[in-house]
């Protein structure tokens, strides 16, 4: 049987990637992780907003108070060097690329082009095979139209593939008001993968201290579904490769997102749940359920169930969602 | 060889010499020397190199007194060893030095000359410090600028190891210290071309060493010790000669030359001023205009003041000089004449005597005195002079630079005389420390003085307060070498970079005519004229200013920069003066810019980049109007109802007038009125906290941690606010005992400093809009007017009455009337809220003995002091002797109150029959543990002063005079880590095993804070401080477990934002404690490194993670059978990392080696883990804790 997948132009043994998280962070755990049977990594994020914050705030501490009274010109001795940049992050790409065989993906969190490009070369420099752009942005300004939105997403991608020769794969949110329209607009400039979607960590309310509290929810199965039905949507009509990422959690989730399109499905709540073990019951669920349904390979399997491959296209469309409400009505009827 | 033209200061200029020429350096940090031991101490831990290629061993120790010992013995054993030093700190070095020369040892300490405390402590320049050693057999070399610092630095190493007389290099503190000059390096190669490695090896050679033993340091006998003193003669006779061996080596290798006494001036000069130090500087400058218009003047700079060579001395005087100054600076009371001129008049008379003089007649010789504690010395003043040597009698012994009418001995002079060159460019910057001015101005006098061909020259000056101070930088630049050692008066640039200054201060006093004025204003260019004050206008009008305005705040802002305007206003200086190409001109500041910030990260950099590219298209030129038409101006100081002595006296030195004030209004012997921060309304908060009396819950926690006694509350009858103004704010009070009554919270609008922590610890919030608590900050602006008026009336309303709250209730402790408000410390101290809380709880029975540091400067700075009294006149009685005796300092204290109590008692015994039984029996039996009780006795006191009153005898008249003794005393021993950790710990200790009723409040910053951030022993292991710049290796001392082992102190470990009724209640156990009490309180400080607006949140994570356990040991429990030791936190619930990461001082290691950070944050979690294993354990002993075995706290 077959398991190798082809993604941002490498074949990978199987399409089980793993995608970042804090596993990813610890040498030892990224060759567990291969050891368990990942075909691919991609490393936890670069965060521009941090390196940059980070600095702001050191050099804030470091100057406050200063000049301000004859005794105490400044409070602290000058270090000879801070490690402000992304230096610790290039090491452990470094790093992780010499402790294991498969490919070794770099992620980059950012909100400027400067910092991308920058930051994008810098990731290639240091061995990375592709590099994953996660755009995380929550667009507040009333003032900024959609379309400010997509060429900010846009010219992004456009100036790190200006930049890089190695791969760029997209990680974006579902937050468009044409999701085809955006992902062709990405794969024009570029994109040589759409990672769909990103998780926005929504914020949760704690009653305790009546107050706003950031709060990680690890993704459950349930999040599966939007991601399977845009990719279902999209493929064929994209020129990029694509991976589903959020809800990843069973061998039949991996089977799924196979089958509408996906070239690869990423996974890491469900480590963090389970285990970095987990990969393995994965990767030996995939096959099973291929040997159960006859598939000799996963590239067979690819976009059977898409949209446009499948039997009721329409199902993927509005209508699905009609039949659902319909589906419910019927269990429940109302008094 | 190409030397490197460097702008520099004179600390970093000498600290080069003295680091590559040295083996070992032992350290104490002392303004204004600081910073070269901090120079040291970071090269070495950046791995720099001496000229033998090997990095010296930098070691900082426990006071001066401990360095010099340690360098006495680092010598001993053959090192070559430096150290620097000031001031207090020389003196401290005194008994050490007489022993390195009466051993003749070579070594040179680097001294930045410094005032001595007298009257009052001072931290700026003159010689009284210097001169107090001149008796121990030490060489000193004067030098009187960064570049003859530097010069003279190596001058001094290079010749003591052949004269092996050791050498005090010194120049003048701040003057010559702080100015950033530019200067010729002196390089590796000169240093090592003057350095004669025979004599490094005869150093060697001379040592203590068990391979061919000796003894040094004998004690000898009237018999031989007399002798022993003559025997080392020869070498101070050769000294002066080896000296001017190694000037004259020097000025082969580098090129200049210097003389033992070098002179200026006309050749056939009548009138020479003779004088040593920076001062020599500005007399050059004035002889050299003088002497140019034909005048027969001159001086002479004595570079080796010891020994003194009588015989070049001579030599340099010109023969022609017919009247000498000998100008001191340095008071010696009751001697015949200051030291330098005592020493020319022997120096003349002798040669008299032998009929040497090569003058024709004996000049006439006079002596002046003059820049004492770095007072001001101008080309004026130095005019002055020789225009007095002019007259028939001139005055002897005169002063200069102030007003004497007391016993006349100042001499006038014309202040508009000035010798500032016309091509050299004089700038005037005003200002707020927390705006970057004065780092942005030492990157543009480098940027001028390095990459053109100009000279510059820059000279800082700096707020007594460390909040909303305010920074002057004094600027030159031109192709003239620049000798001008005084402030700009005439500038031809004046920068005001706060509007608010404008409202205050006559800004504008010191610019010439045609000058440009750059103004940083929320006003634009149409609508800032109206903002500005008559006194402004009429300047700009007068003086035909070209005038500027950007909106610095907001480009800031917009650039990411937050309130630092200094990269804007820099840009806006050199676009408009000219100084260089505007387009050169920027990209040598982005360049600065780099280089500064390049380290900081990359982002830094861009926002500063931004800053600059933004400034230019927001400056604009502002029409000048043809009248003044301001309807106001300036305002004044202090308020109108302020007292005669406020007004007279402390509002001009707030004015910016201290140096006009005449000797006649100071006090003779350094008394001062306390309460005296309330009259100055120093408005430096932009918001301040406004009162939610509906969300309030009256807690009192707001008013408990203001740094600045601005919060207050009062319990109030409601009908007392029925003429209330406007905006008053009230709320029935939540007491249950005072259910009839108001309680009302009143913020002080002008004195507030924005630190936020009071909002930060409210706990009530708006239950509709959670975003806000029951205390918010609003812009002051808007209602500022109303809450002066408020907060009047507030003031005018009654204290709530002391006798019927429980001060251990922080809900209660919070009504009291706080004894100390408005002090000049950093906005957000950590220290001040227990200050100020002691004062609440005790303030009107307390003496306070202030270890200097922080707490005796926001305690005791001029112009204003911040302890008050209450409604009765009674408040703290503070002092402060010196660093490193305060334990000893407030002990005496308590002895006095104790004898006089004591003889108080004896004479309440011997006058019974006349005072009456039944009154001496009460007095003397008074219960006065409680506050009841010693209101009831202040009452028995003034009955019996009445009595006292009536009668005649000797002893009636003692018993007057003793007889505030029979109420109870309350004496503080107050000071920072550096002083109980350190320079005092062996007072302190001392004090500790006594029985004295005395109370030691720690205010533990773990760092030396008022110094700028050195190391104490109370440093954590891994925290970043000066002198541990690679992070501290080793352990916090636990000073309250070494307290406890005497067993009969009382001691408190407190940290008021873990647990403010810990803090209330163990300071009153320490009080009422009738014994020594030491109370170690936890103080968040701006030297930790981070937005102090968190201090309290960082209080209760030091205090969660274990690092700062709360405790109590109470000796009395244990004569109650019960364990002393009471441990009041709980089981650490953070790890350390938690907290720690939290402060700079620990963060910036691990993001400048990491791996070296992980390794002491190991070491810190184990010292945490040990000390609280410890302290469960001595929690856990039965009984006293005498018991043979504990119960086991935990299976190990």
């Amino acid at each position: 049987m077959d398991l190798t997948t082809t993604y941002l132009g490498m074949t990978l043994k199987n399409p089980l990637v793993v995608s970042p998280s804090p596993v990813s962070e610890h040498i030892d755990s990224i060759k567990k992780l291969e050891d368990a049977g990942a075909g691919a990594i991609v490393l936890h994020s670069l965060f521009e907003e941090q390196i940059s914050f980070l600095s702001q705030e050191l050099n804030a501490n470091l100057q406050q108070g200063d000049y301000s009274f004859a005794e105490a010109l400044t409070y602290f001795p000058d270090l000879e060097d801070y490690k402000m940049g992304p230096e610790g992050y290039l090491g452990h790409v470094r790093d992780a690329k010499a402790a294991v065989d498969i490919p070794v993906i770099g992620s980059l969190n950012g909100v400027s082009t400067g910092g991308w490009v920058s930051y994008a070369k810098e990731i290639q420099q240091a061995g990375a095979d592709a590099i994953e752009l996660n755009v995380y942005y929550v667009p507040t300004n009333a003032a900024m139209s959609g379309e400010q939105v997509e060429n900010m997403y846009v010219d992004l991608v456009r100036a790190v593939k200006a930049n890089v020769t190695i791969p760029v794969a997209v990680k974006v949110g579902p937050y468009f008001s044409s999701m085809s329209n955006m992902a062709k607009k990405l794969c024009e400039v570029g994109a040589d993968a759409l990672v769909l979607f990103n998780r926005f960590y929504q914020p949760d309310i704690d009653l305790a201290k009546l107050e706003v509290k950031p709060d990680l929810v690890l993704s459950t199965s349930e999040d599966l579904r939007l991601r399977l039905r845009w990719v279902a949507i999209l493929y064929g009509n994209v020129a990029a490769d694509m991976a589903v990422t959020g809800g990843v959690h069973t061998p039949e989730d991996v089977v799924k997102s196979i089958l509408v399109g996906a070239n690869v499905a990423m996974t890491t709540s469900a480590l963090l749940k389970n285990g970095i073990g987990h990969l393995t019951v994965l990767r030996d669920g995939l096959a099973k359920w291929m040997e159960s349904n006859d598939y000799e390979s996963v590239q067979q399997m690819r976009g059977a169930i898409s949209q446009k491959n499948c039997p009721e296209p329409a199902a993927f469309e509005r209508a699905n969602y009609m039949k659902i409400l319909t589906h419910y009505a019927a269990e429940f009827p109302t008094r | 060889m190409a030397r490197p033209k460097k702008t520099m200061d004179g600390n970093e200029a000498v600290a080069k010499i003295a680091f590559q020429t040295s083996e070992v350096a032992a350290i104490y940090p002392i303004t204004p020397s600081s910073a070269m031991g901090e120079w040291a101490d970071e090269w070495a831990a950046q791995g720099k190199k001496n000229i033998w290629g090997t990095i010296p061993m930098v070691v900082e120790m426990q006071s001066e007194g401990g360095a010099a010992g340690a360098v006495h013995g680092a010598l001993q054993a053959g090192s070559l060893t430096t150290t620097f030093t000031a001031s207090q700190g020389l003196l401290l070095m005194i008994p050490n030095m007489y022993k390195i020369a009466g051993e003749l040892t070579s070594t040179v300490f680097h001294v930045s000359a410094r005032a001595l405390a007298t009257h009052a402590l001072s931290i700026f320049g003159d010689h009284t410090d210097v001169m107090s050693v001149r008796s121990t057999g030490w060489a000193l070399l004067a030098s009187n600028s960064p570049q003859e610092a530097m010069d003279l630095a190596l001058i001094a190493h290079a010749a003591t190891l052949k004269a092996r007389v050791p050498f005090m290099h010194f120049f003048d503190g701040f003057r010559t210290s702080h100015e950033v000059a530019k200067i010729e390096e002196v390089m590796a190669a000169d240093i090592r071309a003057m350095i004669d490695e025979d004599l490094v090896l005869a150093h060697r050679t001379r040592a203590l060493s068990p391979e061919h033993p000796f003894i040094r340091g004998t004690a000898q006998n009237p018999d031989v010790h007399f002798q022993g003193r003559e025997a080392s003669n020869p070498f101070y006779l050769a000294c002066p000669d080896i000296v001017q061996e190694y000037m004259d080596r020097f000025a082969q290798i580098v090129g200049r030359q210097y003389h033992l006494f070098d002179y200026y001036g006309a050749p056939d000069a009548e009138r020479v001023i003779v004088l040593m130090g920076s001062g020599a500087e500005a007399v050059t400058e004035t002889v050299e205009n003088l002497a140019a218009k034909g005048e027969k003047v001159g001086v002479l700079k004595v570079r080796l003041y010891r020994p003194f060579s009588a015989k070049h001395f001579i030599e340099a005087l010109p023969k022609t000089a017919k009247t000498i100054t000998i100008l001191d600076r340095t008071k010696e009371p009751g001697a015949p004449g200051d030291p330098l001129y005592q020493d020319v008049i022997t120096v003349l008379a002798e040669c008299a005597a032998e009929g040497a003089l090569p003058f024709a007649a004996m000049p006439k010789v006079i002596a002046g005195r003059y820049g004492m504690s770095s007072k001001e010395f101008t080309p004026a003043m130095i005019k002055g002079i020789f225009d007095e040597m002019l007259k028939d009698k001139p005055k002897n012994h005169f002063t200069i630079g102030i007003i004497d009418d007391v016993t006349g001995s100042s001499i006038d002079y014309d202040p508009n005389f000035s010798t500032e060159d016309d091509k050299t460019i004089r700038s005037l910057f005003y200002g707020l420390g927390a705006d970057g001015t004065v780092g942005a101005n030492k990157n543009s006098i480098k940027i001028i003085g390095e990459d053109t061909d100009n000279f510059a020259q820059g000279y800082f000056v700096y707020d007594s307060r460390k909040s909303g101070s305010m920074t002057t930088s004094h600027l030159r630049f031109g192709p003239k070498e620049i000798r001008s050692t005084y402030l700009i008066t005439k500038a031809n640039f004046i920068a005001c970079h706060q509007f608010s200054f404008m409202e205050k201060l006559n800004v504008l006093k010191c610019a010439q005519e045609g000058a440009t004025f750059l103004l940083n204003s929320i006003y634009g260019p149409e609508e800032v004229w109206d903002r500005l004050p008559r006194t402004a206008q009429k300047q700009i009008i007068d003086k035909k200013l070209k005038f500027y305005v950007i909106n610095g705040v907001e480009v800031a802002k917009q650039a990411g920069m937050g309130g630092r305007i200094n990269t804007v206003m820099q840009t806006c200086f050199f676009a408009i003066s000219n100084i260089l190409p505007r387009e050169e001109a920027i990209a040598a500041i982005k360049e600065a810019i780099k280089k500064t910030y390049g380290k900081r990260g990359e982002s830094v950099v861009q926002k500063n980049w931004q800053a600059v590219d933004m400034s230019l298209e927001n400056l604009h030129q502002v029409k000048i109007p043809a009248s003044v038409s301001s309807s106001f101006d300036l305002q004044t100081p202090v308020s109108d109802l302020a007292p005669d002595f406020v007004k007279d006296f402390i509002a001009e030195i707030i004015n910016d007038n201290g140096d006009s004030l005449p000797v006649s209004k100071m006090p003779v012997d350094g008394t001062f009125p306390t309460a005296t921060t309330q009259w100055e309304k120093r408005n430096i908060a932009l918001e301040i906290p406004s009162w939610d009396p509906a969300t309030c819950i009256q807690c009192g926690k707001c008013t408990l941690v203001c740094p600045h006694g601005v919060i207050r509350g009062k319990l109030v009858d409601t009908a007392a606010l029925e003429g209330a103004p406007e905006g008053f704010k009230s709320a029935a009070a939540r007491w249950k005992e005072f259910s009839d009554k108001s309680f009302v919270l009143q913020i002080a609008p002008e004195d507030c400093t924005s630190c936020h922590l009071c909002v930060q610890t409210c706990p009530a919030k708006n239950k509709s809009e959670l975003r806000l608590k029951a205390i918010n900050m609003v812009e002051q602006a808007p209602i500022r007017e109303r809450e002066r008026a408020c907060w009047n009336y507030f003031l005018s309303l009654p204290d709530t009455d002391r006798s019927k709250l429980n001060p251990s209730l922080v809900k209660d402790a919070q009504l009291l009337r706080p004894l100390f408000e408005f002090s000049g410390a950093c906005a957000g101290c950590g220290e001040t809220p227990y200050v100020k809380l002691v004062s609440q709880l005790f303030g009107d029975r307390m003496y306070v003995a202030n270890a200097t540091g922080c707490s005796s400067i926001y305690g005791g700075n001029l112009p204003t002091t911040p302890w008050a009294v209450d409604a009765a006149g009674r408040g703290p009685a503070w002092a402060n002797s010196l660093f490193e005796d305060n334990a000893e300092f407030g002990l005496g204290m308590r002895v006095t109150i104790d004898k006089q109590n004591e003889f108080a008692r004896e004479l309440l015994k011997r006058l019974e029959a006349d005072l009456g039984t039944a009154l001496v029996e009460e007095i003397l039996g008074a219960d006065q543990v409680a506050e009841a009780g010693i209101n009831a006795q202040r009452v028995r006191v003034e009955a019996l002063k009445a009595k006292l009153a009536g009668l005649d005898s000797a002893d009636a008249k003692s018993l007057l005079g003793v007889a505030d003794f029979l109420v109870r005393k309350s004496v503080w021993i107050m000071g920072g880590d550096g002083w109980a950790y350190d320079i005092g710990y062996g007072g302190l200790d001392h004090v500790l095993a006594s029985t004295r009723n005395v109370n030691i409040l720690v205010l533990d910053t773990e760092v030396y804070s008022n110094t700028g951030g050195q190391c104490s022993k109370s440093t954590p292991r891994g925290a970043v401080a000066k002198f541990a710049a690679g992070g501290k290796p080793g352990s916090k001392k636990d000073l309250a477990l070494m307290a406890m082992t005497y067993g009969n102190a009382y001691v408190g470990h407190i940290a008021m934002g873990a647990n403010d009724g810990h803090t209330v209640k163990t300071l009153i156990e320490a009080e009422a404690y009738d014994g020594p009490s030491i109370v170690i309180a936890y103080s968040h400080c701006i030297a930790h490194g981070y937005n102090l607006e968190m201090g309290l949140e960082q209080q209760k994570a030091a205090v969660q993670s274990g690092h700062w356990p709360l405790f109590r040991f109470n000796p009395s429990l244990a004569a109650q059978g019960k364990n002393p030791f009471q441990l009041d936190s709980k089981d650490p619930s953070i790890s350390l990392d938690k907290y720690i990461y939290n402060e700079t001082r620990y963060k910036m290691l691990s993001l400048s080696a990491p791996e070296l950070a992980a390794e002491l944050l190991k070491g810190a979690e184990a010292d945490v883990a040990v000390r609280w294993r410890l302290y469960q354990y001595l929690a856990s002993m039965p009984g006293t804790g005498t018991a043979e075995t504990a119960a086991p706290v935990e299976a190990d």
